[in-house]
């Protein structure tokens, strides 16, 4: 009965998340936004490229930066999903406070939200990627890619996302309308050392010890190697995770999310008492 | 126009500035967020050009476009979304009941915007400076100074024009900040040199003043590099952002005017959740 009720939560959830990410404009209007913001955002690494290596696009490395920067729109989006939720209702709808009260599942709610969020990410990922394919000649083939794999990775670390999320919501509370710089920051460790444009080993040995202690890192890894076998394998030891098996990476994903699972519902659980104790679950900061 | 007008507009500056400034120093958290954590993204970038072994000075060059970063942001989400937010927070039909010129409203936004911005900015550059080593070149600090300033000038015009233009975009404020991000990153050449896109994607990207005054920025910190990657010399530059500041400040009081013009005739200016 419960898990009935708080399937429902989260079935409204998404519907007004896509009502609020969509209902602004005409249907062709949205696509082309869900498309030009995350493809803009790709062409800068690409022309930061062209510009070193004079337009040269066919090395591997070409493919390992594209196909990076496109799967880490999830981690930016999804991170940035979730916190927003609390910041939007609080701040702009106002309606935060209605909903906290109401008798759901929080959480429920906000995962709600965030699926939406997903969605429409991956509309723009896949596109990126289609583009980089046939456009920019990015070293990817169908019959070459490693469909469980990939498809395991994918599901794996949009779940560990969703989660990281919540802890960041749960930060979100707590702060003013600058808590929106949260996002920006937590999705910049995971850039710089998560290898998403570059491989680690071009970081110093310290970044590096960093770098293998973070669930992004495993997931951009398992990710390339199911959707672009042989650029992993013919970058070898550039990438400084060779020597890890699959099954290796699969374990490493799982045991983080899980893990991540009880840091964050702690870090929320804390971060929601602390704000009802201060009155902060209604602020506005709009100044 | 009495001195009364003059000093109670500038009073009503300093007054809208006033919360953005003391706003900053009663919640420091940003001061983590905004200034520390940006620097990550820039950071990889860094090491993305140090991968490809690119040349010294395009660590100077991103360094520096990822620093001016927070002057695109301070003009999207803070001057032109600004407004709309104020409308929905219910604070706009305060700002249209006072007294004062609704530009000096939108000028207060400006300054304050700017002081923060400027902070924020600086320390992302001088972060940036010590981290990677990066050395800049101060031969022309005058120069430099006018750049600055004008493309400050010509930007928060262009800011205090949106805002009233995102009135009228109604919800599609936040869409339209979130969409005129990394598309005016790749435009202006936030993160290289803005010529290597073509001169007449450059010349169309310039009507944003952050394109001209970037790549003025850089040639100045950078001299040797000016005949390789420059997009027009200094001095033009310097001309175009000044044509910028009066068309942007001039059509921000059209706008301005067409917007409560707008509003009167309609009666939904302060009109919430449109």
């Amino acid at each position: 009965m419960a898990m009935r009720g708080n399937l429902r939560t989260f079935k409204n959830a998404a519907w007004l998340g896509w009502q609020m990410e969509s209902n602004w404009t005409d249907p062709f209007l949205f696509a082309t936004y869900s498309i030009v913001k995350p493809l803009a955002g790709t062409l800068i690494l690409v022309f930061m490229y062209l510009v070193i290596t004079n337009g040269e696009t066919d090395t591997l490395f070409f493919s390992y930066m594209f196909i990076g920067n496109a799967l880490y729109m999830y981690v930016a989006d999804v991170l940035f999903g979730v916190t927003w939720v609390i910041h939007d209702d609080r701040e702009h709808y106002m309606t935060l406070k209605q909903v906290y009260i109401a008798p759901i599942s929080f959480y429920y709610y906000i995962f709600g939200r965030a699926a939406i969020k997903i969605a429409i990410t991956s509309v723009g990922v896949l596109f990126t990627i289609l583009f980089g394919i046939f456009v920019l000649g990015v070293e990817v083939s169908l019959v070459s890619i490693s469909w469980p794999l990939l498809i395991v990775s994918l599901v794996l670390g949009l779940a560990a996302l969703c989660i990281m999320g919540l802890a960041l919501g749960g930060i979100t509370f707590l702060t003013a309308k600058h808590g929106q710089g949260i996002n920006e920051g937590v999705a910049g460790i995971f850039y710089v050392l998560s290898g998403v444009i570059f491989p680690i080993t071009i970081l110093p040995t310290w970044a590096q010890s960093i770098s293998k202690l973070l669930p992004v890192t495993y997931w951009m890894e398992a990710m390339r190697r199911g959707l672009e076998p042989g650029v992993i394998s013919g970058l070898g030891s550039t990438t400084g995770l060779d020597g890890m098996g699959n099954w290796f990476l699969m374990l490493v994903l799982i045991l983080s999310t899980i893990a991540f699972l009880f840091i964050s519902v702690g870090i929320f659980r804390l971060a929601d008492k602390a704000a009802r104790r201060k009155g902060k679950i209604d602020w506005t900061t709009a100044y | 126009m009495s001195d009364s007008w003059i000093i109670r507009n500038l009073r009503a500056i300093r007054g809208r500035a006033y919360p953005r400034i003391v706003g900053s120093s009663r919640e420091p958290s940003w001061v983590f967020f905004d200034i520390t954590l940006p620097l990550l993204t820039v950071a990889a970038y860094v090491y993305m050009y140090k991968f490809m072994d690119a040349p010294k000075e395009f660590v100077g060059f991103v360094i520096l476009g990822g620093a001016m970063t927070a002057f695109w942001l301070n003009i999207l989400w803070s001057m032109a979304s600004q407004l709309y937010w104020e409308k929905e927070t219910g604070n706009l039909s305060l700002f249209l009941m006072a007294p004062v010129s609704r530009m000096s409203i939108l000028a207060g936004m400006a300054v304050g915007g700017l002081f923060f911005t400027t902070l924020r900015a600086g320390s992302t550059l001088a972060i940036g400076i010590l981290v990677f080593g990066v050395s800049l070149s101060l031969s022309n600090p005058l120069m430099l100074i006018a750049i600055f300033v004008t493309t400050m000038v010509a930007l928060y015009g262009m800011g205090m024009m949106l805002a009233s233009l995102y009135l009228l975009f109604g919800r599609e404020a936040y869409n339209m900040s979130n969409l005129l991000t990394e598309p005016v990153y790749l435009v202006s050449g936030f993160y290289f040199p803005v010529r290597s896109l073509g001169f007449w994607t450059a010349a169309g990207a310039s009507v944003i003043p952050i394109t001209l005054g970037l790549d003025a920025l850089r040639q100045l910190f950078y001299p040797s590099t000016g005949a390789q990657y420059a997009f027009l010399s200094i001095h033009l530059e310097l001309g175009a952002l000044c044509v910028l500041c009066a068309v942007f400040i001039l059509l921000s009081k059209v706008s301005l005017d067409y917007m409560e013009k707008l509003g009167k005739t309609s009666g939904r200016l302060t009109l919430r959740w449109q």
